[in-house]
Parts: structure tokens; C-alpha cells; sequence
């Protein structure tokens, strides 16, 4: 190893003599430049030769050996979704490959930047169908932000550097970078990334002054505004939710987000009006629907935000900020798009705001308040509650009030499905970057990875996955990862034997025609547990519950929580398919609530 | 692309019905991108994955020194549509450009057709009629067979190529369109 050293150090001792190194060297290299601190990952034939790298440089980088590659670049999301950094995951070429497509689209759909680096057969073999050979870059062009296949060993140091900069940039995506084992293997010349930064592609960041200063007159005489914020605002930084709920507070503006801005302004505020969309709050829908300005911070009008596009808040003036130009006039028509980062767009509306001394309309906005609080008076996420079956709402509220209680720095993740839902409507989060969750693509088996990387990026916080019985036996596997690496990470299982959402849509849209959302033989989810040296915990009533979330916080081990809740619950509000927002089924009564409506 | 379909879509679809389709466009744009490899395919990938329609396609390296390349791509659907698309390929990582030449206004484009008509007698006379009339060269010739070179618009190959298919016509290659705007300017300074 001390040899390696020295060879790592030639170069700032006599920079005049520029050293060659190898491919793989110099991927470690730029990674260890790039500030990566944990990678994860999994070896294979085709990236041995920076798996030795990785071996030298245990001092420096953490590997973080998964058990499945799909679990590598979810933990690399949870990773980059808590921190804000780059997260960064290797695989090996082939089926290494082609299993990080599901985490890379899932990136891409969330803006996560994350980058991926994956070993390809040597260049001479490219073509052959060669053992374990796969078109990496070919399958993951539509599903990335950006791809390079690295042919020289000269180019390795400098793609690297541009892929951290492209996953960053801009609208933060995955990026991949395929290496052949040859060019590992070959020697070149390593660049360092800062005499290159300005080579690379430069989105636009700043807003166009006019454009922010007409949105924010448009504010000042809104009567029922409402302020929309998305994933946009979490991406931007901690700088665009203290910015956000300045200008909430300046304006006293009701504010609601989708699933993936949650965080960004606190649950606990009383503008705050819930998330909004098809499981959005009555309160949150019905203000979209009826304000006369929209203001959208860093969403993207997504379909199952709108529901029914032409029906989607007929009589609003809308303001879109949004990094990727692409995003505005994509599905619903806006009046002031702005380009820009959140960051800077929020500051300078703060700035206009405030220098021009505007004033919102108190008289009009009472009156707005005054209607909002007739909405939420509907108190829309009501269940019935039970003595003897576990409602998935009540372990939830359990589970919040056990969190908010407990002195750590709570950081969430779910999977897909019913759960998902639910922990977005019933958990409350007062912090950007704690919330976890895939939104775009919808990726059941993402919670468990994410919150292992969640968890290797903070040490000692409380890192829990709300899970369904379902999604989690999509990536179980991890459980072996988070007990090796000691992240002890809390899955936290609504436990209904069904693939909820699936069961409730069929009952709903397929005439209670349940066909294979039903799971037997679930497996004793405690011995699992315990199976994989970790600590597995049931409660079946009501009365076993808090004993169970107390139990589960006082570990410091990994923990499955089997939570049996009620089999026949389903996730309410609900905006039914092709329905506006003022169509939601709210009547958590299953015999009650209007099936015409759907 | 898909139109018939989406419309025939009753509500059983758990998605909401889609936009009315609205008057189709077409639009010649003229995309400069860096030359590496693969950058066709994630050009011609935005489009098949968007669902969006092309009409035509002409590719070359034009700065060997910078190694860019032009793509020229005449695409059809409603100006939202073509927003869109122009859009979404600024947001290209190698994209460096995209201008869109149809609303620049004046503009050139012209196709080159190689054009195969095997005949003999009169027939073959009236071909080789017929190419000076539309400044049609041949660039081969045998006792039974005219290789035409043709220069122009899509609207004028295409019409003689109807000329020629009684005259017979046995093979056509053509470039797709390439396009450039008249005047000095480059309008890169403009933004669409």
C-alpha cells in the first residue's frame, strides 16, 4: 500500500513530471477528487481491476457491497436524496449492468444525481456477444440524464469529472460511465476537474428579472393564491426551503407540494395544507382548483398531480419555475414560465417583494383563509378508528408521535403502494431531505436500499422504512447488507397480505375482481429478521403497538416491525381517474362512497 | 402518431383522456451537436420516446476542427408539440443548438435524389426529356438504364419521381432534407 501512496502523491511533489496511471487508478482517483466518500456496489469480472483500487484505497473511499445492483443505486439515491450530494454506485458489465437500469430510470424520473460507473468487456470483445456482455450505453441512453463508454484511458479523469458535473447540474439526473476492462487495465494521463469545469455544458440558473418581476405583481394582487412546490425546491438546496418559507411567511400564502417536495416547507405551519394530487388533501385539491394564481416552485405538473388535464384549475394565472425547460408547457399551459434554479428564484422574487413593498390583499386573502379552513374543516384524512384491528393510519400517527418524540434526526423512506400514501399523508416532515420516497417511476423495493444509504450518510440518525408486506420482498435481500455494514435501519411493515393500491384499484375500476394481488405463503417476516441477525418484531393489536414502535427505537440493531393492520383499508382522498380535483371520493366507508364517481 | 388509438380510448383507462389533437405542423429544425458516438441514437431516442414524428433526417460532420455534426430533422406535430421537442433537445447534454428554421422564416432546402429508370426506346427518350426539364443530370447511363442527379426541393423530387414511374422507374435513393437560412446571419443570437 505504501508504494501505491507514493505513486498518488508524485504528482503534487513534481508536477512537472506527470506520472501515468491506470484506468482504474484514475477512477478512483477522480472519484476521491469529486468528494465521494461511500460507493456502492457490487464486483464482477469486468471491474476487477478498480475493485483493486477500491482494496488500496480503503481509507479513503467506502464501498458498500450490496446484494443486488438494484439495491446499489437505490442506496446511492437514498444516499444523494439526504445529503444532496452526488451518490455514486459499480457494478460489473452484463446482468451487473442491465439490473441498475430500474434504479437509474428510477433517478432520472426524480432528478436524483447519482452516477454509476459500470465495468465493460475489454474493447477488443465489444460486438462478440462476449461472456457477460451487454450495449450498456445503448440500454441506458433513454434512461439516464447522460452516458459515455470510455474507449481511452486518457479520456477516464476527465468523464468522470464531467459526470459528476452533468448528474449535478441543471436538473440533476443519473449518469453512467462504461469502462472496458482493457482501458482499466491501459495507462493515461490523469487531468484534475477544476481546469476543466467551464468545458462542460452550463445550464441556466438564473431567472429572467422581467418574468419574476411580473410573477410577483401577479402575486400582490392575487385574491386566492396558492403556492405549488415540488421536488424542485428540495434538489435546489437547504437555501430554496429557508427562501420558501420566507416568502410564505412575507406573503401568508396557503402552500401545498407534491409526494416528492415534501419537507421543504413544515408540515407543522398553519399554511401548510397537505400534499396535494390523487391521494392529496381535500383542502389542497379543492385550493388548486379554485385559486386565481398558481405559483409553481420546482414541480412539474405530473398526472397524478392534475388528474383530468382540462379540467385542472380552470381559473388560475400560472407561474412556473422550473430548471429544465422542457418541463414548462409540457401538460398544462402556464402564463410566466421562469427558467432557473429555485434558489435564485426565490431570492429574487424575495427581493422584488420586498424593495417594491408590496403588500398581499389582506381583505381577499381572509376571505380565502376562511374558505380553505371550510375545506379542512371536511378534516378529509379522518379513518374509523378500532379497538381490535390495527388501522394503517394509527400505526402511523403512533409512529410520528414516537419520532417527533425521540431526540434524533429522523429520516424516512417508503416503498410503493397504499403505505407510501399514507406515510406521506399522516407523517408530518418540517425538514427538506428527509423524506424519501420513488415518486416518477413508482419502484416497489426502493425504501430498504435508500434507507441503507440514508443511513451511511448519517451515521446516528433514525433511519426508518415504511413499507407494505409486499414491496419489501422485492429487495429483502439488503436486509443482509444493512446487518453487515451495521446501518440500523428500522422497517417499519403495514403488513395487509395484499399489494394494497392493486386490491383497492381493482375493487374500485375491475368490479372486486382481485385478481393476484393477494400474496400467500408471506414468510414470518420476525424470523427473517432474525434470520438475517437482525431484530424482527410483531404487533397484532392495537393495545401491542406502542410497545412495538418504543421497542423498535430503543435498538440500535437492524429491526423488521411486522405490523398487522386492517386487510380492507383503503387510502383516501382520492381523485379518481380522469376526474379534476374538485371529484375526489372522500368516504373512507367502503359501502358509503359514490362508485359512479369512478 | 397514436392519435387514432388515443382517441378511441373509452374511460376504462385509469389515465385521463388525452389532449385534442390539434392542426399538425411541420418544422425544419436544424440541431448542432457535438460529434461523439452515440449522439444520433440519443437524438433519434428523444424522438421514438416522446413519441414524436420525423419526417426527415440528414446528418454530416460540418466542423471537422470543433467536431460538430448538423442535424437536420423536418418533424410534424402541433406547435405545442414542436415546443417540446425543441426543448427537450436543448436539454441534451451534446446538443449545442437547435434552431428552429421554420419560424426564422426565409430559409433553403433542398434534397439530393439519385434516381434509377430502366427503359428503352421512346420511354427511355422521354426520361432523359423529362431530366433537363427539371435540371436533372445523368451521372450513368447504359443502353437500357439513366442514373438521374437531382437537386431540390422534397416537392420537386417527389414530382419527378411520379414523372419517371411510367417512364421506368426502378430505384430511388434520396438524402432526406438539408436546410439553411437565407442571409448572413446564423440567427444563433435569436432564441425561438
Amino acid at each position: 500500500m505504501s508504494t501505491k501512496e507514493a505513486k498518488t502523491e508524485a504528482p503534487k511533489t513534481a508536477p512537472a513530471e506527470t506520472k501515468k496511471l491506470t484506468g482504474a487508478e484514475m477512477v478512483i482517483k477522480a472519484l476521491i477528487e469529486q468528494g465521494v466518500e461511500v460507493i456502492f456496489g457490487y464486483p464482477g469480472g469486468a471491474v476487477l481491476p478498480i475493485y483493486d483500487e477500491i482494496f488500496k484505497n480503503q481509507d479513503k473511499i467506502k464501498h458498500v457491497l450490496v446484494r443486488q445492483e438494484g439495491g446499489a443505486l437505490h442506496a446511492a439515491e437514498g444516499y444523494a436524496r439526504s445529503t444532496g450530494k452526488v451518490g455514486c454506485a459499480l457494478v460489473t458489465s452484463g446482468p451487473g449492468a442491465t439490473n441498475a437500469v430500474t434504479g437509474l430510470t428510477d433517478a432520472l424520473l426524480d432528478s436524483i444525481p447519482v452516477v454509476c460507473i459500470t465495468g465493460q468487456v475489454p474493447t477488443f470483445l465489444i460486438g462478440t456477444d462476449a461472456f457477460q456482455e451487454a450495449d450498456t450505453t445503448g440500454i441506458t441512453r433513454p434512461c439516464t440524464k447522460h452516458n459515455y463508454l470510455v474507449k481511452d484511458a486518457d479520456d477516464i479523469a476527465e468523464t468522470v469529472h464531467e459526470a459528476f458535473h452533468v448528474a449535478r447540474s441543471g436538473r440533476p439526473g443519473p449518469v453512467v460511465i462504461d469502462i472496458p476492462k482493457d482501458v482499466q487495465f491501459a495507462k493515461g494521463e490523469y487531468h484534475e476537474a477544476k481546469k476543466l469545469e467551464q468545458q462542460f455544458y452550463q445550464p441556466k440558473t438564473q431567472p429572467d428579472m422581467a418574468a419574476i418581476e411580473a410573477a410577483v405583481e401577479l402575486m400582490a394582487s392575487a385574491k386566492q393564491p396558492v403556492f405549488y412546490t415540488g421536488g424542485g425546491v428540495i434538489n435546489a438546496g437547504p437555501e430554496a426551503s429557508k427562501l420558501l418559507r420566507e416568502l410564505v411567511k412575507e406573503t401568508g400564502f396557503p402552500i401545498t407540494s407534491t409526494l416528492m417536495g415534501l419537507g421543504a416547507y413544515p408540515a407543522a405551519n398553519k399554511e401548510w395544507l397537505g400534499m396535494l394530487g390523487m391521494h392529496g388533501t381535500f383542502e389542497a385539491n379543492w385550493a388548486m382548483h379554485d385559486c386565481d394564481v398558481m405559483i409553481n416552485i420546482g414541480a412539474r405538473f405530473d398526472d397524478r398531480v392534475t388528474g383530468r388535464t382540462d379540467k385542472f384549475s380552470p381559473n388560475s394565472t400560472k407561474v412556473h419555475v422550473d430548471i429544465d425547460a422542457s418541463s414548462i408547457n409540457k401538460n398544462i399551459h402556464v402564463d410566466i414560465p421562469i427558467v432557473a434554479d429555485a434558489t435564485e428564484a426565490l431570492r429574487a422574487m424575495l427581493d422584488v417583494w420586498k424593495k417594491r413593498k408590496y403588500k398581499a390583499d389582506e381583505a381577499a386573502l381572509k376571505k380565502w383563509w376562511d374558505q380553505i379552513e371550510k375545506w379542512r374543516a371536511k378534516n378529509c384524512l379522518a379513518y374509523k378508528s378500532d379497538s381490535k384491528i390495527i388501522k394503517p393510519q394509527y400505526a402511523l400517527e403512533r409512529l410520528r408521535y414516537f419520532t417527533e418524540k425521540d431526540a434524533r434526526d429522523t429520516y424516512i423512506t417508503t416503498e410503493v403502494g397504499q403505505h407510501q400514501m399514507w406515510a406521506a399523508q399522516f407523517l408530518g416532515f418540517n425538514e427538506p431531505n428527509r423524506w424519501m420516497t420513488s415518486g416518477g417511476l413508482g419502484t416497489m423495493g426502493y425504501g430498504l436500499p435508500a434507507a441503507i444509504g440514508a443511513q451511511m450518510a448519517h451515521p446516528d440518525a433514525l433511519v426508518v422504512d415504511v413499507a407494505g408486506e409486499a414491496s419489501i420482498l422485492m429487495n429483502i435481500q439488503e436486509m443482509s447488507t444493512a446487518v453487515q455494514y451495521r446501518t440500523p435501519v428500522k422497517i417499519f411493515i403495514l403488513n395487509n397480505q395484499w399489494m394494497g393500491m392493486v386490491r383497492q384499484w381493482q375493487e374500485l375500476l375491475h368490479g372486486e375482481r382481485y385478481s393476484e394481488s393477494y400474496t400467500e405463503s408471506l414468510p414470518d417476516f420476525v424470523k427473517l429478521a432474525e434470520a438475517y441477525g437482525g431484530i424482527g418484531l410483531r404487533a397484532e393489536t392495537p393495545d401491542e403497538l406502542d410497545g412495538v414502535i418504543e421497542e423498535m427505537l430503543k435498538t440500535d440493531r437492524v429491526t423488521i416491525v411486522d405490523i398487522c393492520v386492517d386487510q380492507k383499508e383503503n387510502c383516501f382522498p382520492m381523485i379518481p381517474s380522469g376526474k379534476a380535483h374538485n371529484e375526489m371520493i372522500l368516504s373512507p366507508d367502503a359501502d358509503q362512497f359514490d362508485k359512479s364517481l369512478v | 402518431m397514436n392519435q387514432a388509438k388515443r382517441k378511441n380510448k373509452k374511460s376504462k383507462s385509469v389515465y385521463a383522456p388525452g389532449p385534442d389533437q390539434g392542426a399538425l405542423e411541420s418544422h425544419t429544425l436544424a440541431i448542432i451537436v457535438k460529434n461523439e458516438p452515440g449522439v444520433l441514437a440519443r437524438v433519434i431516442g428523444l424522438f421514438t420516446g416522446r413519441g414524436y414524428n420525423i419526417d426527415s433526417l440528414t446528418v454530416a460532420e460540418t466542423d471537422h476542427e470543433e467536431g460538430m455534426s448538423r442535424i437536420t430533422i423536418v418533424s410534424s406535430g402541433t406547435p405545442e408539440v414542436i415546443e417540446q421537442i425543441k426543448e427537450s433537445l436543448r436539454q441534451l447534454v451534446p446538443v449545442k443548438r437547435v434552431r428552429d428554421l421554420t419560424t426564422f422564416g426565409p430559409h433553403i432546402e433542398r434534397e439530393l435524389a439519385l434516381i434509377k429508370v430502366a427503359s428503352t426506346g421512346e420511354r427511355r427518350i422521354e426520361s432523359l426529356r423529362l431530366a433537363d426539364v427539371f435540371r436533372a443530370r445523368p451521372v450513368d447511363s447504359t443502353l437500357e438504364s439513366f442514373v438521374f442527379e437531382l437537386t431540390g426541393t422534397t416537392e420537386k423530387v417527389d414530382a419527378f419521381i411520379d414523372l419517371m414511374k411510367p417512364l421506368g422507374l426502378v430505384d430511388v435513393s434520396r438524402t432526406g432534407v438539408a436546410a439553411i437560412s437565407r442571409g448572413a446571419t446564423t440567427h444563433d443570437e435569436i432564441t425561438d
